[in-house]
């Protein structure tokens, strides 16, 4: 009786072209869309999730000035000293690693190329905080820092610009009014939220001081880096190194802080929530197309079910059960819903593929999300298909004949 | 006519409607066919001839009295059985003759064959030799659309017949039939009850087309009003 429903369905599709086509594109679209919309959103966040992270996830950044959204002007606040983070590192329990930082533009130039870098100048924990890994080369040592060497390690934009395709390390280069030797090249990091990571030059803190720009006060540090312990709640790091920093800078208690704390984790999940935000949207935007869709194929039904009662009437007066002849309609409106739902997979897959190379973020298929579009694909074409056949059945034939 | 009575139908009536909207068409009909009869039932517009017609081929249920088909109650049957009845011992012919648009010929008389469950040769054979019998050798592959009313109405009585049912039920069979083809019709509808014994119940309200048939039932308001089986020849 399964086979026999089945054959009669699949001739009752062949027989109206028209119908099944409408029918199958109106799911065909609306899985589709779904699936590709969810899946580019979820790659828009793991793209974002692994920029975050390649900063290091739980990095505290402490820089003078009010900070983003402060009404209060930067200008004239005064750096930090290499004391401050000293004392930061000393007195605060949950601090993995601290180290002191002063960047500065310089131009930088290797025989006939140059250009203008950010110098960085730290301690060797600066590599470990930040997650830098050597491509080539070494780190410079605490000995380096002692001794002021004139050594430096450069990201990977900088090897291009200066070098091409020449081997950097072992060589000299010019940056500001002293040559420094290149010991090493950082691993590429890539882009992230704030730009070209890659494009960096670090060297000894001493030796940036000294031999560059010159060290004129101790409130030489325009950036102190802290990475907290695993496990150790932000917020309550962030408390207690603001209490500590009014303490050495003197604020009193009603002087606003003249420094500010950028947290990387919290960034990260501030980052992460609004991609997961933007992808539910997406989502829902795709499940109203699918619903749409659902309403197109319900159209397509009605409209037929004059026609399709008719055929229910004479098919039930030649002696067809009202059972064989529903199991004929749910075959072909599962027919048709996989049909379509399968077709929107595919050109979801094929959609995600190329797109995920064209704005940039990872392909992943997601399972779940194509099992739940073609489950709800099915189950709206089955809805419609079905339960207007259902009511038409359950008529006397002459009653289903007579239908107008 | 000493054999039991194919069909035998005592104080059956048929009610649409509920309360004050109800209206009865039926309202007490005694009638009693054998086997291998021809039969017309005439009777004005709103007799209730199309009523019982509808009824006697399992189309529609009764509301009231009983109705045996060879011995089978067939009020007490369920809508699957009355289904199984309609596929194994009834054939149809309509007015409009319901064939599925968009179907060859072909199909649609084997249609009846596929509830049957028979293999698609067989079910081949069957159809060609029932076209062929009623006088369509050729397009078993055009559509209805394609096909004249006789034509159409040829394709639906050789569906009806190509069950060998034990009755054939024919509403206003050449009710949308110019009179050359009605004759055609009326013809092999003869042939298919005198050759091969198939009782036939035909509705019908044209004198000219109830003379082919032996017995004339006349329905007026819901009751049999005559029922006159003509002299043999």
């Amino acid at each position: 009786m399964i086979w026999n429903a089945f054959a009669i369905a699949v001739r009752e599709i062949s027989r109206n072209l028209t119908r099944a086509f409408l029918t199958v594109l109106g799911i065909f679209i609306g899985v589709a869309a779904i699936i590709t919309m969810v899946t580019l959103g979820q790659g828009a966040t793991l793209a974002v999730k692994a920029q975050i992270s390649s900063l290091g996830s739980n990095l505290l950044t402490l820089r003078p000035g009010a900070g983003f959204g402060s009404r209060s002007s930067s200008a004239g606040v005064s750096n930090f000293t290499e004391k401050d983070a000293e004392i930061l590192g000393e007195q605060i329990a949950g601090i993995a690693a601290i180290a002191p930082v002063r960047t500065a533009g310089l131009s930088t130039i290797y025989r006939s190329n140059a250009r203008i870098s950010t110098i960085t100048g730290s301690t060797p924990v600066y590599f470990q905080i930040n997650k830098w890994n050597i491509a080539d080369g070494r780190f410079f040592t605490a000995a380096d820092v002692r001794a002021g060497s004139a050594v430096c390690v450069i990201g990977n934009t900088v090897r291009v610009e200066l070098f091409g395709t020449e081997n950097p390390v072992g060589a000299s280069i010019r940056i500001g009014c002293a040559s420094c030797e290149v010991i090493g090249l950082l691993a590429t990091k890539g882009q992230a939220g704030m730009g070209d990571q890659d494009d960096t030059i670090i060297m000894p803190l001493s030796s940036l001081q000294r031999r560059l720009i010159g060290k004129t006060s101790e409130h030489s540090i325009n950036q102190i880096s802290i990475s907290a312990e695993e496990g150790t709640e932000s917020l309550g790091l962030i408390s207690d190194i603001t209490e500590v920093m009014r303490i050495r800078r003197n604020l009193h208690s009603n002087q606003d802080n003249d420094f500010n704390i950028f947290d990387t984790r919290q960034i990260a999940e501030t980052l992460g929530s609004t991609t997961q935000l933007m992808t539910m949207l997406l989502a829902a935007v795709a499940g109203v197309s699918l619903l749409v869709g659902g309403i197109g194929i319900m159209n397509i039904m009605l409209v037929s079910v004059t026609e399709r009662t008719r055929e229910i009437g004479i098919r039930l007066a030649i002696g067809a059960t009202a059972g064989e002849v529903l199991l004929q309609f749910l075959i072909e409106a599962v027919t048709l819903s996989c049909i379509g739902g399968l077709l929107g997979i595919l050109l979801a897959f094929a959609l995600c593929y190329s797109l995920a190379q064209v704005i940039q973020v990872p392909f992943n298929f997601n399972t779940q999300i194509n099992l739940i579009s073609f489950m709800f694909s099915a189950a709206v074409g089955v809805l419609f298909g079905y339960t207007p056949a259902r009511r038409a059945a359950r008529l006397n034939p002459i009653d289903a004949l007579r239908h107008e | 006519m000493s054999a039991a009575p194919l069909i035998t139908l005592s104080g059956l009536t048929k009610t649409y409607g509920q309360g004050d909207a109800a209206f009865q068409a039926l309202k007490g009909i005694d009638l009693t066919i054998q086997k291998g009869e021809f039969v017309a039932i005439m009777g004005p517009s709103g007799s209730g001839k199309s009523t019982l017609m509808n009824v006697l081929g399992c189309l529609d249920t009764l509301t009231t009295g009983s109705y045996q088909y060879e011995g089978i109650a067939v009020e007490k049957l369920s809508t699957d059985q009355r289904s199984l009845l309609r596929r194994y011992a009834l054939g149809f012919i309509f007015q409009g003759f319901n064939l599925l648009a968009r179907t060859s010929s072909l199909e649609n008389v084997e249609l009846p064959l596929l509830y049957r469950g028979m293999s698609r040769k067989d079910r081949r054979e069957k159809a060609v030799a029932a076209l062929n019998s009623v006088g369509l050798t050729t397009k078993h592959n055009r559509t209805p659309g394609e096909l004249s009313g006789g034509q159409q109405q040829r394709v639906a009585i050789a569906r009806a017949i190509v069950t060998e049912p034990s009755t054939l039920f024919a509403d206003e069979p050449t009710g949308n039939l110019d009179s050359v083809t009605t004759g055609d019709i009326m013809e092999l509808l003869k042939r298919l009850n005198e050759d091969r014994g198939i009782t036939v119940l035909m509705v019908t309200h044209d004198d000219h087309v109830a003379t082919v048939a032996k017995r004339k039932v006349v329905i007026k308001d819901g009751l049999v009003e005559s029922d006159i089986t003509a002299p043999p020849p």
